[in-house]
């Protein structure tokens, strides 16, 4: 199989990617690899490191700097997202039919009680990680794909179910716009858009803790969760 | 002592992804590219934890090696498995 | 330059240049966005790894203290790995984007391959419209 290529061909590319990666290379090695750069007064990211904790009441710094003082950009994200997923709407319902010939195999009684067991703990976890998002790795972005793996097994396990778009469009709706709402009210109360106006509620280190973080990031995990949904299930149906 | 380990873990993992990465790109069966890619990004979180980053690790390993792979397989599903060319399949 | 350096930024560079590699010679679609996907897992690698600092710990703290132990302002770099954060949730949408075009092109010409496009003697049959 592999060995039916002409590597001849390609050498002028592999010299060419090597000629790349060795150019950045010598960029790289002027950056330096492990040392202390954060610790230099007036770094953007030694006035996070210094100050994070007691602004915004985050335990983890990248979520404090994703949700907090890159609060704008997460919402372009998201935007980026949801047109990620309406453009595939869009070229699907423009595309040529394909061929129906593919009958799917029918699943095993073992794939569909194992999927009906697993299902509810999939989604339980990943809520666990993006509620847990300020404490804990992870945030809306993983738990929301964690829940969307969990649909895309019952998705490829039961070949005749349709997922339910308009159900999923509804929610990942409902969860942008109380993302921009909880923008407003900052901008309302603290005069910033997105600013976390409660930040100072319960105590460093529990699950009620640093103000709008857990709240914009439950936002973010229902709307990625329902997005990537939707957008796998348009890729597996290629006329859904 | 940690810096060796870093270093040893560092060198056998990239080793691994790199073959990996390499047979993706020469295989003609799309499938199996595909499940060497997924590979790839499985090494790739495991390098993250290794610089300290469980969130970007977390994401990696979910998006990466897992949506990433079921996206290309339902394209390969709806066109084709194997890559035209020179010799046969 | 010290071997760490060497040997993680060469190692990383290695995995983008097979990434560059199979973009610029395979002349599949699926097998393009493919590559596209490894070079883009390689930058991120690159990007994390400059935001890291020997010997701390991770960007999360316990009450006064890193996860170890640690006095709370010896951790890694967490801006780097914010940004990456990002990167990765958008190119799942740039690659979901990029195979459904890909469907659709083999949709309306019934091959996968860019011929036309090509280098080399290998143009001998022609997309059939």
């Amino acid at each position: 199989m592999m060995e039916r290529y002409d590597i001849h061909r390609s050498i002028p590319a592999i010299l060419l990617a090597l000629l790349v990666a060795a150019t950045i290379f010598y960029a790289f090695v002027e950056v330096g690899f492990g040392e202390a750069k954060v610790d230099e007064e007036g770094s953007v990211s030694n006035r996070f490191i210094s100050n994070s904790t007691q602004e915004t009441g985050s335990s983890n710094f990248v979520t404090a700097v994703v949700v907090n003082y890159r609060g704008f950009d997460t919402l372009g994200e998201v935007t980026v997202l949801f047109l990620a997923s309406a453009g595939m709407g869009a070229i699907v319902s423009a595309l040529p039919a394909g061929d129906k010939r593919k009958r799917p195999i029918p699943p095993s009684l073992i794939l569909t009680a194992g999927t009906r067991l697993v299902l509810p703990l999939i989604i339980l976890f990943g809520s666990y990680v993006f509620v847990h998002g300020h404490l804990s790795p992870g945030g809306g972005f993983q738990g929301g794909v964690i829940i969307a793996s969990g649909l895309l097994l019952y998705l490829v396990i039961f070949p005749e179910w349709k997922a339910p778009h308009k159900a999923l469009a509804l929610s990942e709706s409902l969860a942008g716009l109380s993302f921009a709402g909880i923008g407003i009210i900052g901008l309302a109360v603290g005069g910033i858009f997105l600013d976390n106006v409660i930040s100072g509620l319960g105590e460093a280190g529990m699950l009620v803790s640093a103000g709008l973080i857990p709240l914009i990031y439950i936002a973010i995990g229902i709307k990625v969760g329902a997005e990537m949904t939707g957008l796998v299930a348009r890729m597996k149906g290629g006329d859904a | 002592m940690m810096e060796e380990l870093f270093i040893a873990l560092w060198v056998i993992m990239s080793i691994l992804a790199i073959a990996m990465a390499i047979h993706a790109v020469l295989s003609r069966d799309l499938i199996k590219a595909t499940i060497l890619m997924a590979g790839v990004s499985l090494i790739a979180s495991f390098l993250f934890v290794l610089l300290r980053a469980p969130d970007v690790a977390m994401a990696e390993a979910s998006i990466g090696s897992a949506l990433t792979a079921i996206i290309l397989v339902l394209a390969i599903r709806n066109t084709k498995r194997f890559e035209e060319g020179g010799g046969e399949k | 330059m010290e071997v760490t350096e060497l040997v993680v930024y060469g190692s990383i560079l290695l995995l983008a240049a097979v990434g560059i590699w199979g973009i610029l010679s395979r002349r599949n679609l699926i097998k393009l966005i493919l590559s596209l996907t490894i070079l883009q897992t390689a930058v991120n690698l690159l990007l994390v790894s400059v935001g890291y600092i020997s010997g701390r710990s991770a960007p999360i703290v316990n009450g006064d203290t890193g996860l170890d132990g640690s006095p709370i302002g010896e951790i890694v770099d967490p801006l780097p790995q914010a940004l990456v954060l990002t990167a990765i949730v958008i190119g799942l949408a740039t690659t979901a984007i990029a195979l459904i075009v890909a469907v659709g092109y083999y949709r309306s010409t019934g091959t996968l391959e860019l011929k036309s496009w090509s280098y080399g003697p290998s143009n001998e049959k022609e997309v059939k419209k």
